[in-house]
Formats: structure tokens, sequence, C-alpha cells
């Protein structure tokens, strides 16, 4: 990490989020003009934020005594639908993103097995990185909100879940290093995240290669050497793995018990290769060995009790956003094709076996949706979500999939093969009740 | 702000409800279960404590406050529709059939406060009116009806069977649908207030049932029935470019309620199984994968998933209710999704509890019977699904059928 974790300026970081915002040329040609807009207006408040904010960190970064959490958003006794502003203005950018740079790039990224790189870079040039980065470390968040981290993930995985991933994995390792990095991780690691040019990017590591598998039973291992700690075993389904620069790794520490180590990915003794699978094909899916690689002296996270427990919920609540977005994208494209689909005389959806088809993906999306805002919502107050988390990759497992399973079924013939991309949902989705880590809210 | 909590506004209603269903409803519930047609007596001092609910700070728990919030003032609203629903699911955790007996708390009570006028509340202020309108040929093709209603003078004269008409017997009124003039179609069909005592009205038998047998349900004859013009709720002229409107907008703000029964009951069968499970050995934990425990905790655990949907499904049709929103499609999105979960939850139940989940015991089997109904009336499964089905797909009732 020798260059990449040189020190920037703070105030420095802060006015280049903003500018990035405001000058962005994908204002214009993204047709972004309303919610970018307002996006670029909330960056100049954030960016007023950041200069000042980043001041006051400047100071904590030289003594490294203290990190950076980001605020919580203020709490509210009543039940309430409604995003803030702020949020509405996200979701309606992040809805605009996933129209014009994920959908139309689906394909491509798929075939490529990774977004390519000018995606990436107008997708974070839009703020998907930045969002997850406190505005006292150069980006662009406001509040910690989980809820926030939801509605984005929701709105990227409508336009391809595979590509969603892979954009998410690094903002997802910078809300890790936000909510459990001490000073000198965060300065080291999430810091220069929001570098112009060569910003690392990361990978949160947690699922094995093994039937039965749960994040609490890690055969990956940590062991104390001397002065050092080695870590060793094999991760899998690791997001982004081959073009990584750094991992955190769930692995069992010394101790006994599940822990979160940073190794980065130049370190001697890692191994990576190609682990393609059924879908999210452009998350560049890898199989990550760790041979008993040394790790830096600050290398583990500094977890609390009930900290791991509450970070695997926030992944597996992440992945139930992402299967809202794309059971909603499945619900979107199944109806205009059942309206126009012409069979003995009349339009698919005059008979009821398709029209409830498509009332059970509506009906199952929305409850899929409100557990999985519910779960976050809990995880945003600091309330305990674990079982809210269940319930809601419970209905994921089951209930998206299904959806998925009914978009081909819609489609007939033409929804088994790759003319419409109802197939590459049906194999997305999939994934949604098995994956732990790599996305976090 | 995003917040999905129930608010601890809501704690002393709730809590009070559930009081009812714990300790007035559950001690009875096995013996009007027994006793179908049996009067349930202990309900007539809960009439009063509900008319204080009600009464207290205008936000009641009970059908007779249902209404759509115009809006208006500022910020959010948790309002009448989430008070209703909140405190419904916990009666019906107690008992459904004996929620269904409460007096005064009708179905035709909720369509009086949805549509009715300030000398109609007055009239029918405190009394406990029962819904008319399905008839043997027609149910949920409820434009089919055949009931009619003739004006003479300063009157109408009604004729026509109604059948299924639930606390008919134990009601003060009926709320009765009928067609001013058939060859109109929906346009004509309009809701008459029928006070039990008027002459022409016969209430013809009770039926016996697979399960709520604690709330009666009546079927009656109606020849040459008089009633004051003045009984006709909402208006008189035949306007066909609207439709049914009106009372058939009460089904907006009930079927929540009825989606909330339907919450309640699954709630109830869930808890008990779990707690049987337990004394078998088996627990749930939240933390490990459903698919790596016993395969009962899973299913257990997809019942438990799909209740929290429904559940939320209902809270947001009841709370965009309180909050001036149209909500047409969200009252039959709940409804269809808790009437189907009570359901599978309820037989899913019985088969994890295997003998002592049948056996008479416990009430498990009796919650499965009587879940069945939750997801019929205030219309079916597959009425619901039209409806979700026809909104999402752009569809008219002519092309979607
Ligand atoms: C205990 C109980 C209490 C009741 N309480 C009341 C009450 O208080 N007031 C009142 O007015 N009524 C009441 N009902 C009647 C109830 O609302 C009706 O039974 C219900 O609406 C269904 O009508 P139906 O029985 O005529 O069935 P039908 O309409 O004959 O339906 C039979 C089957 O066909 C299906 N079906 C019908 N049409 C379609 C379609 N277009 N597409 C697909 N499937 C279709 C239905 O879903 C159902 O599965 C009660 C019924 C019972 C059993």
């Amino acid at each position: 990490m020798t260059d990449k974790t040189r020190r920037m300026d703070p105030i420095g970081l802060g006015v280049r989020a903003l500018t990035r915002f405001a000058g962005s040329p994908l204002t214009a040609r993204l047709k972004l003009h309303g919610p970018a807009s307002a996006l670029i207006r909330s960056g100049a408040q954030v960016g007023f934020g950041a200069v000042n904010g980043a001041g006051r960190q400047f100071k904590a970064m030289r003594n490294w005594t203290s990190s950076s959490r980001g605020s919580r958003p203020p709490r509210q006794d009543l039940f309430d639908l409604t995003p803030s502003d702020e949020q509405q203005m996200i979701a309606e950018t992040m809805e605009q993103v996933a129209a014009e740079l994920l959908r139309p790039n689906a394909e491509a990224a798929e075939a490529a097995g990774a977004p390519s790189p000018e995606l990436e870079a107008q997708a974070n040039e839009l703020g998907v990185l930045a969002m997850a980065i406190p505005e006292t470390l150069g980006g662009a968040m406001s509040e910690r909100s989980p809820v926030t981290s939801a509605l984005i993930a929701e709105h990227l995985a409508h336009g391809d879940m595979g590509i969603a991933v892979s954009l998410l994995a690094t903002p997802s390792v910078a809300l890790l290093l936000t909510d459990y990095g001490n000073a000198a991780q965060q300065d080291a690691f999430l810091a220069p995240m929001t570098a112009d040019e060569d910003a690392p990017t990361a990978s949160l590591a947690i699922t094995e290669e093994r039937a039965l598998f749960a994040p609490h039973d890690l055969g990956t291992r940590v062991r104390q050497d001397g002065g050092t700690l080695r870590l060793s075993g094999t991760k899998s389904l690791v997001v982004n793995g081959s073009r990584s620069d750094f991992y955190v790794v769930a692995a069992r520490s010394p101790e006994g018990a599940p822990g979160l180590y940073i190794v980065e990915a130049a370190a001697p003794g890692i191994q990576v290769e190609a682990q393609p699978a059924m879908g999210l094909r452009a998350a560049g899916l890898s199989r990550v060995r760790f041979d008993d690689v040394a790790l830096r002296d600050d290398a583990a996270l500094d977890l609390g009790e009930g900290d791991y427990d509450c970070i695997i919920a926030s992944a597996r609540a992440a992945w139930c956003a992402l299967a809202v977005g794309t059971a909603t994208a499945v619900r979107d494209y199944c109806i205009p094709y059942a309206n126009e689909r012409q069979a003995f005389g009349e339009p698919i959806s005059h008979r009821q076996s398709v029209a409830f088809m498509i009332a059970n993906m509506g009906i199952e999306r929305d409850g899929l949706r409100l557990a999985t805002l519910r779960a976050a919502s809990r995880l945003e107050q600091g309330e305990d979500a674990l079982r809210e988390v269940q319930l809601a990759r419970t209905l994921a497992a089951r209930h998206a999939m299904q959806i998925a399973s009914d978009g081909v079924q819609i489609f007939g013939g033409h929804g088994f093969v790759k003319e419409y991309p109802v197939e590459r949902w049906y194999r997305d989705l999939r994934a949604t009740a098995l994956m732990e880590g790599a996305v976090l809210l | 702000m995003l917040n999905l909590e129930t608010p601890k506004k809501f704690k002393p209603i709730i809590h009070q409800a559930h009081q009812i269903g714990a300790e007035m409803f559950r001690p009875i519930s096995r013996k009007y279960d027994r006793a179908e047609h049996t009067k349930p007596v202990e309900l007539d001092m809960l009439a009063s404590l509900m008319d204080g609910m009600n009464a207290s700070g205008g936000e009641g728990a009970g059908a007779g406050k249902l209404k759509q919030d115009a809006g208006g003032d500022s910020g959010v609203r948790n309002g009448a529709n989430m008070t209703a629903v909140l405190g419904m699911t916990e009666l019906c955790w107690g008992d459904v059939g004996l929620a269904l007996s409460i007096p005064r708390q009708g179905l035709g009570n909720a369509a009086i406060a949805a549509v009715a006028n300030e000398e109609q509340l007055k009239r029918f202020n405190g009394r406990w009116v029962a819904m008319a309108i399905t008839e043997p040929h027609a149910g949920s093709d409820s434009a089919a009806i055949r009931a009619s209603a003739e004006r003479d003078g300063d009157d109408y004269i009604l004729n026509g069977e109604k059948i299924y008409v639930t606390a008919g017997e134990r009601a003060d009124a009926l709320v009765v649908w009928a067609s001013l003039d058939r060859s109109k179609g929906r346009a004509a069909i309009k809701a008459f207030l029928v006070e039990k005592d008027r002459p022409g009205l016969t209430l013809e038998r009770l039926e016996h049932k697979l399960g709520i047998r604690a709330s009666d349900t009546a079927a009656f004859r109606l020849e040459n029935c008089r009633v004051p013009a003045e009984n006709l709720l909402g208006s008189p002229e035949i306007d066909t470019s609207k439709g049914f409107g009106g009372v058939m907008q009460t089904f907006d703000n009930t079927r929540p309620i009825v989606a909330a029964m339907a919450v309640g009951l699954t709630r109830a069968a869930i808890e008990e199984t779990r707690r049987i499970l337990a004394d078998a050995g088996v627990h749930i934990d939240y933390r490990r994968p459903r698919t790596h425990g016993h395969a009962a905790a899973a299913k257990l655990m997809e019942c438990e998933a799909d209740w929290e949907a429904a559940r939320l499904l209902t809270l947001r049709a009841a709370w965009m209710a309180d909050n001036g929103q149209p909500n047409a499609l969200e009252a039959s999105m709940c409804k269809a999704k808790a009437g189907r979960t009570a359901v599978d939850t309820a037989l899913a139940c019985v088969e994890l509890c295997g003998s002592v989940g049948y056996g008479e015991d416990e009430l498990i089997e009796k919650w499965a019977r009587d879940a069945k109904i939750l997801d019929i009336f205030e219309g079916t499964q597959q009425i619901q699904l039209l409806i979700v089905a026809r909104r999402l797909l752009g569809k008219t009732s002519s092309e979607l059928r």
C-alpha cells in the first residue's frame, strides 16, 4: 500500500469530492439534471461541512486518537414510510445511474467479469463510493444511515445486480472501516479511497467453500507466530477478488472467536483465481487462498460484543436490498411484455394464471421491501436486528427467487434464451439466499 | 423518516386489546367453538369498554372510526386506521370469532363511518350494524346481486335474499345492498340501512361452520320490506359514469382490518407452535442460516417471515389511509398476503405439532379452521389478486376477469 497510503490534505479531499459532483460531465449526458442538480446542491452543503469537518479531523488524524464514525440520524417515534428529502434525491439519482449506466452495460460486464473502468469511474463520480465515506474523511456521507445504504443498493440492483455488487464492494468496506476502524486503520485504508487516482479497492471476504457454511464456524484462522499474526484459509465467491488492493477477511482469532482482519493483497502467500458461478458474473467472483500470510500489527478490527453478529446481519440485509431491486426489475420488465405478447388471440396478461403471477410479484416484492427496510431501520437505530434480518433473508430466498422464476416463465422460451435479461436475473437472484459478506448497509 | 417500528403511543391500546385477547377471549375460545350459535354473553361488558376506547382521544380500535383521513395538516399521521389494525391484531390473536362478535363493531358500522351523512351518523350512533351484500347466487360478483329497491313515496321497498351476514342475529340493523334498477348495472346498486325490527325482514337461519363458530352467520329474507328514503346511504342518483363508488370504498378501509385479523391469528399459531416445539427440544436460532437447523425450525421461520411481510403490508395500507393516500392497491395486497399466510401458517403449525396440534386440547387445530374464512370474506384471495393484477397491468375488469 506504500504509495496508496500517502497522506492527503483532508481539506483538499473535501473540496475535491465537492467539485467532483458539481463538475461531472456525466450530469448532462445522463440527463441527470433534476436529481443530479439536487445532489450537487447537497454536494455544496456537504462541501462546506466537509471543509470544516475535515479541518477538525486533520488534528484528530495527526494525533491519531479518535476515529470517524459518522453521526446517526435522529430518531422519531412514528411509523413512517417516507424517505427524507436527501434519501429521495439519492434514490432518484441511483435509479438513473442504474437505468443509464448499469442496465445497458449489464451484458458486457457479465461477459468481461467486471464493469468497465469507465463505468466504475462514472458511478463513483456520481457518489456511489463517496456516499459511503464520512465527510470528515473527504467523502459525502453526512449521516451514517443503513436505510440510505439499502436504498442505494436497491436502486443500483434494479439496473444490474452483478454490477451493483461489484460497485458496492469497496464502499461496503468503507462503511465497515467507518463503523469499526480505529484512527490508524481509517487513515491508512479509508481516507485514501477518496483519492482521484489510484484509489484502493477492497472486498469483504466471509464466505467459505463448503455446504452448510455459517459465518460463525470459520475454517480460516489466524495464529500467533512470535510477534506476528498469520492468516490461513480459503475464501470463496470473493467479489472483485482479483483486483482488490486489500481484503477484510473473516477468520477465527487465536483466541477462537470470529474476527475481521485487514489483509493487503500484495502480501506474500496470497493466491487468487477466478471462481465463475451461476450468476453475479460481473462481480468478478474469485477464490482467494491465504497461506500463512503475515498480517500488519494493526490488522484486526476492534470488534466489541455483538459487533460480528451485527456485521453479518448488515451484510445479509444488504443482499436483501439488492434482491428487492432485482425483483423490482423483473416485475417492471414482465408487465409490458405480458400486455404485448399475444397468444390465443389476446394478450397473455388477460389470462389469470399469468396475471396472478404478476400480482404475486407485486405483493411479495413489496413484502420483502418492507421487511428489508424494517431491518435496515433497526440497524440504523442501533436496535438488535438479527431476527428481522433473518426474516427478510428468508423472504428473499423464497419469494425473490420465485419472482425471478416466474419472470422467466412469463417470457416462455424467450425467457430461457439470452435475448432478454430475465434469465440473468434468475441466476443472480439465487445468490441472495447464500451469500455472506461482500456488501453492507 | 423511514421507521417501521410500532410507535410507543400505540402501546396502551395494544396492551388493552391484548389483555382482552389473553384474559377474556382465550379462556372461552374453545367453549364457544363447541357451543355454536350461543351468544357469548361475556362480550356485553366488552362493548362498553370498546365504546370507551373509541371515545378516548378519538382514535379507537374499533371499526366505527375508520375513515380515509383527508391528510391536510402537515406531518406524518399515525391515526385511527393504524390504531384499528393494531387493536384488531391483538383481539384476533385472542380469537377471531369472538372479535367478530364484539357488539357495535360490525362491518356495517365501518360503512356508516365511511359514507353516512350527519343525520344518519346521529341516528345510528351506538347501534350494531351488520353488512348484507352476499346472496345465494352472487358473492364475489357483487354487481350481480338481485335484491331490489323500489321507490314508493317517501320510502323504498326492498325485496331479496341475503346470506352469510356476520353478526346478523345479534346486530341491531343491517346495511343491505340492493339495486334501484338492475338494467343499469353497478351504478344502480345502493346501500340501505335496515333496522332489524322492520316488517318484511326475516331471519331465516344460522349457518353451521368450519370455524369462527363463536360468530353468528345469518341468512335473511326481505319481502316488501319498507324503509324510509333517509335510510339510503350516500347519493340516490344513478351515476353510471361512477360505478360502485361510495360504500364499495369502505373496503379500502376494512380490508386492512380483515388482514389484521389474519396477522393476529398467524402470530398466535406461531407463538404456540414455538412453545410446543421448544418442549420437543427444537429452538429457533436467528443467527444461523435457516436451512442449517431442524427442518421444523426452518419451516416455522418461513411462516414467521411471511407473517412479517403480511404484518408490514397491513400496517402500510393503514398508514396510507391515515395519511390521506389512496390505498386500494395496497389494501388488496395486504388482504391477499395476510389471508393466505394465516391459512398456510396455521395448517403448517398443525402438521409441525403432530397429534398435539391436531387434537382439541390445544387451540392450533381451531385456528387452522378459523383461518380459512380470512382468505374468503371481504373478497377472496382470487378477487384480491384480480384487483392487484388489474392495477399493476393497467387492465379493466372486462379485460381481466
Ligand atoms: C363466515 C362467513 C361470513 C361472511 N360474512 C359476510 C358478511 O358479513 N356480509 C356479506 O355480505 N358477506 C359475507 N360473507 C360472504 C363472503 O363475502 C362471500 O362468501 C365471498 O365474497 C365469496 O363469495 P361466494 O361465496 O359467493 O363465492 P363465489 O363468488 O361463488 O366464488 C367461488 C370461488 O370462485 C372464485 N372466483 C370467483 N370469481 C372469480 C374470478 N373472477 N376469478 C377467479 N376466481 C374467481 C372465488 O375466489 C372462490 O374461490 C361471509 C361468508 C362467510 C362464509
